[in-house]
């Protein structure tokens, strides 16, 4: 399969690098440079080395996305630091390059739930931490 | 009418101003808590504080009955999604979009955002129609009508000058609707004569400037 990442942070990166030692193809697209380092760091080698792809542009320019492979994505997951950024670029992914499967971050729990319905694929990380958190402090209690 | 507006920077806070003293209702919603006290000591009441892509915010502010909802925040993603929310999720009838880069404005459009003003996109028109080396003005754009009205030089040894607009050959979808000549316009009809230096008016469906343009235009280039 062919995953591009967009948003190389602590998530992002995890995600990129396991789907990569799974042997997927792996694209990723971030605006900073230095993202780049948290893959070979999280990789243990030189992401480039090991197969892995990284353009360095922003999410909504579609040159960039374009650079990155989105016209070849089989899975596109949108996990930059900002949920309004997630939520445009992943629309675009489903609605203009029709990639199959589109995933975004969302940490806005009624955001998430409201695009969820709408048919959108959306994780929402806020709502898993509040879940887990009530059940650990009811079991406590 | 009651308007939200969310950002309260130059265009936000202006455009509340303006609605307010033709008497319209008007809340402005700001994020950034040192402007959301400047503009408070101003508008009083109606400003609120706070994030407007958040849905809470924008029902405190009342969007379930917002006849207008205009998103003029200084990022694209953000008006965006505000005006995605009002229209799908509150249904409010009417939105406005800012679009700070006009590359963007594709965004917009591909999420049925509209309308969508980029200013800088205005300006570019505005430069073009000081530089009529550009040979082709856009006036007005009706995407969803399907109609649009340009503005063409008629260029020396082109193939309309000197011609009817009768024996113009115009394609079926365009209607050439004002002559501009020596500072005054007047409607052409069938027999008027195009002469070069003139400037047209021509209203058409999208997807003609290329013939239109060939028509007026010598060589391609401009009057």
């Amino acid at each position: 399969m062919f995953l591009l990442v967009v948003g190389s942070g602590r998530v992002g990166s995890s995600v990129a690098t396991s789907a990569l030692r799974a042997g997927h193809t792996v694209s990723v697209l971030d605006e900073d440079p230095l993202s780049h380092e948290r893959l070979d760091v999280e990789l243990g080698r030189s992401w480039e080395d090991a197969g892995g792809r990284f353009t360095i542009g922003t999410a909504l320019e579609l040159d960039a996305l374009t650079e990155a492979g989105i016209e070849e994505a089989d899975v596109f997951i949108a996990s930059t630091n900002g949920d309004n950024t997630n939520l445009v670029v992943a629309q675009l992914a489903h609605r203009r390059f029709d990639v199959p499967k589109v995933i975004a971050r969302v940490l806005d729990p009624r955001r998430a739930a409201w695009y969820a319905e709408q048919g959108l694929h959306t994780i929402c990380p806020t709502q898993i931490a509040i879940e887990q958190l009530e059940k650990a402090a009811l079991e406590i209690g | 009418m009651y308007v939200i507006i969310a950002g309260a920077g130059k265009v936000g806070w202006n455009l509340a101003r303006e609605l307010l003293e033709r008497g319209d209702e008007v809340t402005v919603i700001e994020q950034d808590r040192r402007r959301y006290l400047t503009v408070e000591q101003e508008l009083e009441h109606a400003v609120q504080y706070g994030d407007a892509t958040e849905l809470w915010v924008l029902e405190r502010a009342g969007i379930q009955r917002a006849d207008l909802v205009v998103a003029v925040t200084g990022d694209d993603e953000d008006n965006l999604l505000i005006c995605q929310v009002a229209k799908e999720k509150y249904l409010c009838e009417r939105i406005i979009a800012r679009c700070n880069n006009p590359r963007n404005l594709t965004h917009f459009k591909l999420l049925g955002i509209q309308p969508a003003v980029s200013a800088t996109d205005l300006i570019l028109r505005l430069i073009e129609h000081e530089v009529p080396s550009y040979g082709l003005v856009h006036l007005l754009d009706l995407p969803e009508e399907r109609l649009e009205i340009i503005e063409l030089g008629v260029g020396h040894g082109c193939e309309a000058a000197g011609r009817r607009i009768g024996d113009l050959n115009l394609p079926q979808g365009a209607l050439v609707i004002s002559v501009l000549r020596d500072g005054s316009g007047f409607v052409p009809g069938a027999d008027s004569v195009v002469e070069a230096g003139d400037e047209v008016l021509v209203v058409l469906d999208p997807g003609l400037e290329d013939v239109i343009t060939r028509l007026f235009v010598a060589n391609g280039t401009g009057a």
